[in-house]
């Protein structure tokens, strides 16, 4: 059985996706400031421009629905497909499993926090206020990660047997940006679709985030609820999926 | 200790890499999996201290041998005991990244055979004289010679201090003379009653460092006993 040091294995591992990432990129670190500034410009000029969008502060507004949906894409689709991409390390060394997708979404993280500090930069010098809900925001990102952590573990090992799962997870992504009040708000939903809506948890996730940043006040207790039960449940359903499958990786690697 | 007790292992055919398509296929037509035996009731014993040489040839299930000894495999049937820390040498550059320099390389796969933080730093000097691949450690591994590889991996698995080591083939990629500082090193590891588990194709090799040779021939064991002996009826079987 393998009983190594857990935390600098995943450091280690969460190291080697930020360097192999950044080393060959000119712009380096700042890749990740560019990108959502640039879908960020593009939606505030269609969206808030051109067609005249009501809402107020909409860069930060649309800050905070591109942050987490990005993070969520990003990290999903990359630990799907991160246990294959580890062929010669599942195949040779004895290292848990979990490991391996859960430090691809850890590694993603640093890019989150990057463009945390993008959006919080936004908020502030958009003339809204640092408050004490504040402190809400390390709690709902650690349940989004957890969230993360749970859906990847499921998809990554499914991926090893059913090879086009990754591609199931990029279709789904693409769709998903439309499903998440990122371009629109959650108040225009029809009350019809509106239980059923509220049941996605990035969507959830954006909401919260608008509720601190944008209207200074803490996220109501049923989406508090909500977004840590689903997290949480979400997570140990991914690791009793995961303990199951991985017995036979090896076999199908 | 290693035991292996009447143990097979199956492999179903074509089960790697299969699209969504291909199981629904499957799950239509009610096709049943064939399986492909990569090992048929393999028992053997090794006790501490002792080093066993596998031969065979290519196919032969070598390699499955030492998947399941690693802990990377579960059989199919049958019960496999290994006690003590194993550090497995199973493939040139695995978990490694072409990418890293020489020493992020060193640090991923001391944490990848479970070596603490701490312990990494402390054997760090050591593994790098001890690989003696000069200025290259701080640069990408994509630059390595194949030889320059097998001396930054042999030199991290062996500082990881193993009680099992298993070595599949790659040392035959060193030059002479960091073979004999290998030999030495296993040698001594082999005095402090660690067991090794070699797999070459090079009898000179294997002779040199096992007293016993198993050998395996389409899963199943043909032959365990001293390691001349054996080697002997598997090269007169080769060349007949």
């Amino acid at each position: 059985m393998w009983n190594g040091d857990y935390q600098f294995l995943l450091s280690n591992l969460i190291q080697k996706d930020f360097k192999v990432r950044y080393r060959n990129m000119s712009l380096g670190v700042l890749w990740s400031l560019l990108n959502p500034l640039v879908t960020m410009g593009v939606l505030a000029f269609v969206f808030g421009r051109l067609l005249h969008s009501p809402q107020r502060n909409y860069p930060v507004f649309l800050l905070c629905g591109l942050v987490p949906f990005n993070f969520f894409s990003l990290a999903w689709g990359s630990a799907t497909s991160s246990l294959v991409d580890s062929t010669s390390i599942i195949k040779r060394v004895a290292v848990p499993r979990e490991v391996i997708p859960i430090s691809t979404v850890l590694g993603n993280c640093l890019h989150l926090l990057i463009q945390i500090g993008l959006l919080l930069v936004f908020t502030l010098a958009t003339g809204e206020r640092v408050t004490w809900n504040w402190l809400w925001l390390p709690f709902i990102w650690g349940m989004f990660v957890a969230l993360v952590c749970g859906l990847s573990l499921v998809s990554s090992a499914v991926n090893i047997y059913v090879r086009d799962t990754r591609y199931v997870v990029e279709s789904f992504n693409a769709v998903l940006f439309w499903l998440v009040p990122i371009v629109y708000s959650f108040e225009n939903i029809s009350p019809r679709y509106a239980e059923v809506y509220r049941l996605n948890p990035v969507a959830a996730m954006v909401m919260a985030l608008r509720r601190i940043l944008m209207d200074a006040a803490a996220p109501a207790p049923s989406l508090l609820m909500q977004l840590s039960l689903g997290s949480l449940v979400t997570l140990g359903i991914g690791l009793f999926v995961f303990h199951r499958l991985k017995q036979n990786f090896y076999d199908y690697l | 200790m290693i035991e292996f007790n009447g143990v097979t292992k199956a492999f179903r055919h074509g089960a790697s890499a299969r699209l969504l398509r291909a199981h629904l296929q499957d799950a239509i037509k009610r096709k049943k999996p064939d399986y492909f035996h990569a090992l048929s009731n393999v028992s053997f014993r090794i006790e501490d201290g002792e080093s066993l040489a596998v031969v065979g040839r290519n196919g032969a299930g070598k390699s499955t041998l030492l998947g399941l000894v690693a802990g990377l495999a579960q059989p199919s049937e049958g019960r496999v005991l290994v006690e003590g820390r194993v550090a497995a040498l199973l493939e040139l550059g695995s978990g490694f990244h072409a990418e890293l320099t020489g020493a992020e390389n060193l640090r991923l796969n001391a944490s990848l055979l479970g070596l603490s933080r701490a312990r990494t730093e402390e054997v760090y000097d050591a593994i790098v004289t001890f690989a003696d691949i000069g200025d290259f450690i701080n640069e990408p591994l994509r630059i390595f010679s194949s030889g320059m590889l097998m001396r930054l991996a042999f030199a991290v698995a062996i500082h990881v201090d193993p009680d099992i080591l298993i070595v599949d083939e790659v040392l035959a990629v060193g030059d002479v003379a960091f073979q004999a500082k290998c030999f030495e090193r296993i040698r001594r590891f082999k005095a402090d009653r660690k067991t090794l588990l070699f797999v070459s194709h090079a009898p000179v090799l294997v002779r040199e460092l096992c007293e016993r040779a198993l050998w395996l021939d389409r899963g199943r064991v043909m032959m365990d006993g001293p390691v001349n002996q054996v080697l002997e009826a598997y090269e007169g079987q080769a060349g007949a």
